[in-house]
């Protein structure tokens, strides 16, 4: 009950929280941008290159899998933040501050979103792969027309799960310079024991992650037109079958990686 | 017209090579249908891959209205590939997009205008009776229903020849017969010649103007319906016109007969009982509507006094084709 006390006149909450969520929504945005500016023709280069591909070369697949995927998503984030810090500095002239942290963030979610797009794509049947191709498709064409459209519920799954785990590592990359809720966590609750100030902190972080998935649900489950009981109704318009929806903020689409972030 | 001449493919597995097509030949009138049947394993699907150039024949050549498909160069396949429409047995429609979209697929390949696809689209969904399913997602459509847009789809870009690749083995017999009817009419009204490649051979007897036995990677049998189906050795005969296996029966002699086109109305049986004062035992017979024509097939036994190089002159003055059963 004395919880509530004066909650409302802690400045850990009056003045720092706001510029905690702005800062922690401005890592998660940065680097869910350029996860999905980069990610998503990792993980498409990642399935075409592979053997039985669209176009397989077997020696850059593996360098690119094998070593550089791999490599980055086996070291701990912890440790590749730290590792990052110069390299952050070099891109943003600074190592703290939720855009400097933005740096460590996208490298490290880069090749794990390249895995899930992968996955996502790899469900996609050969069939219609050979059905684009016989009707005189450019493999180009294969890409954009029948791999991200067919593909395209589970790459909004894939973007959901992957800000949901941005989110976490935002709040690990606070500690160290980031800013945000995480270091307001840690400040405050940690360091002061101020109990009040970390509760809060949690109850706005488990909301972040249940407003990006259900969002993330909701746009996966209107481009999804597979069963015959989803949402997608016979009235709706073809371009419906395209995924542009300009009002689903957070999750965005496959296609215009530029509408997806806020 | 397509011509496919000694095709050959060759698969290396490891260190061992699998010969998938063993120098098939084939040639199909413009306008008709010919049927390629076969069991699993026999070379059908390794047949369409080379036809539709998603694999590269190991020698050989596909001749489709006299320009050679297979020595179209790497670049050139697109154009190539867009003469001939394909049909696939799940129909691979894209489940992102709706029926008209899925008939539009081709046409924007080619950047061809909005109005122009528009206008082709609502053509081609009344030319396969699909009227009100323009916006209807696959997963809304029933399996003929899906047959039918991927049919529309395959005609969109105006081909000389469909290929169809087993477009009927996933549908319900009632649904196979209303596509293979459409298959037909389409072949009809738009010059088509089709190529249907098959393991039913009820698809063969109810469309096909020609036939070929693939069996493991050649082609062992082929020709007009009417011919294969009128020798009585074939196998081909043996399935378009089956018979029941029937026991050895002690007696006479047991003979097969094939009676075709004018003879299966004529009362030959009853003919030649009255003839040879013989008693004739029907034990098995069948009789099949084959390209137009009616064929039977009959097992007989005669009795063991008849005379039966009379009875075989007979029969043959009749028209029917008479073989001794082993």
């Amino acid at each position: 009950m004395n919880f509530l006390t004066g909650l409302f006149d802690n400045p850990g909450i009056t003045k720092a929280l706001p510029e905690a969520v702005i800062e922690t929504l401005q890592m998660v945005g940065i680097s869910g941008f350029f996860t999905l500016l980069i990610g998503l023709p990792l993980g498409v280069f990642l399935h075409v290159s592979a053997p039985g591909g669209l176009l397989p070369m077997k020696i850059v697949n593996r360098i690119v899998s094998d070593i550089i995927v791999n490599i980055t998503r086996s070291v701990p984030f912890a440790i590749l933040m730290v590792t990052l810090i110069p390299l952050a500095r070099l891109i943003t002239g600074t190592s703290i501050g939720p855009v400097a942290a933005s740096v460590s963030l996208s490298i490290a979610t880069i090749p794990f979103f390249a895995r899930l797009v992968e996955n996502a794509l790899r469900d996609v049947s050969g069939g219609k792969i050979d059905a684009a191709l016989v009707m005189g498709s450019t493999r180009m064409q294969v890409v954009t027309k029948v791999l991200l459209g067919e593909a395209l519920p589970g790459l909004v799954a894939a973007l959901t799960t992957t800000l949901v785990t941005l989110v976490g590592y935002s709040a690990m990359a606070g500690i160290v310079g980031g800013g945000g809720l995480g270091r307001l966590a840690y400040n405050y609750g940690v360091q002061r024991f101020d109990t009040q100030v970390m509760v809060v902190t949690i109850i706005i972080i488990v909301a972040l992650v249940q407003i990006i998935q259900l969002a993330g649900d909701f746009v996966s489950r209107r481009v999804d037109h597979r069963s015959a009981t989803g949402t997608g109704r016979r009235s709706r318009p073809a371009a419906a079958a395209e995924g542009i929806s300009p009002d689903a903020a957070p999750a965005g689409t496959a296609r215009e990686p530029d509408k997806a972030q806020v | 017209m397509i011509t496919v001449t000694d095709l050959r493919k060759v698969y290396r597995q490891g260190d061992r090579t699998v010969t998938a097509l063993d120098g098939v030949s084939l040639s199909v009138p413009k306008g008709s249908i010919h049927g390629i049947i076969g069991h699993s394993g026999a070379g059908k699907s390794t047949l369409v891959r080379c036809l539709t150039l998603l694999d590269r024949p190991t020698s050989g050549s596909v001749t489709i209205d006299g320009r050679e498909l297979t020595a179209v160069k790497d670049s050139e396949i697109r154009a190539a590939r867009r003469r001939i429409g394909m049909v696939f047995q799940h129909a691979n429609l894209m489940d992102s997009r709706t029926a008209a979209a899925n008939i539009a697929h081709p046409l924007e390949l080619v950047g061809t205008k909005k109005s122009v696809i528009d206008a082709r689209v609502k053509e081609l969904l009344a030319l396969v009776g699909l009227e009100g399913s323009a916006g209807a997602y696959p997963a809304q459509l029933s399996g003929g229903q899906k047959q039918r847009v991927g049919i529309a789809r395959a005609l969109a870009s105006d081909p000389d020849v469909l290929l169809c690749d087993e477009p009927t083995s996933a549908l319900d017999p009632g649904t196979t017969d209303d596509i293979l009817d459409l298959i037909s009419e389409l072949t009809r009204r738009l010059g088509l010649t089709v190529l249907i490649i098959t393991h039913e051979m009820n698809v063969v007897k109810r469309i096909c103007d020609s036939v070929s036995l693939l069996e493991a990677g050649r082609v062992v049998e082929h020709g007009p319906l009417r011919e294969v189906a009128s020798d009585l050795r074939g196998r081909l005969a043996k399935q378009l016109i089956p018979l029941p296996v029937t026991p050895p029966s002690p007696g006479g002699p047991v003979l097969e007969l094939l009676f075709t086109g004018q003879t299966t109305s004529d009362p030959v049986l009853s003919a030649l009982t009255r003839r040879f004062d013989t008693d004739v035992n029907v034990l098995a017979g069948s009789v099949e509507l084959l390209a137009g024509t009616r064929f039977g097939r009959l097992r007989i036994q005669l009795d063991s006094h008849t005379d039966m190089a009379a009875v075989h002159e007979y029969l043959a003055l009749q028209g029917v084709t008479v073989e001794v059963a082993a």
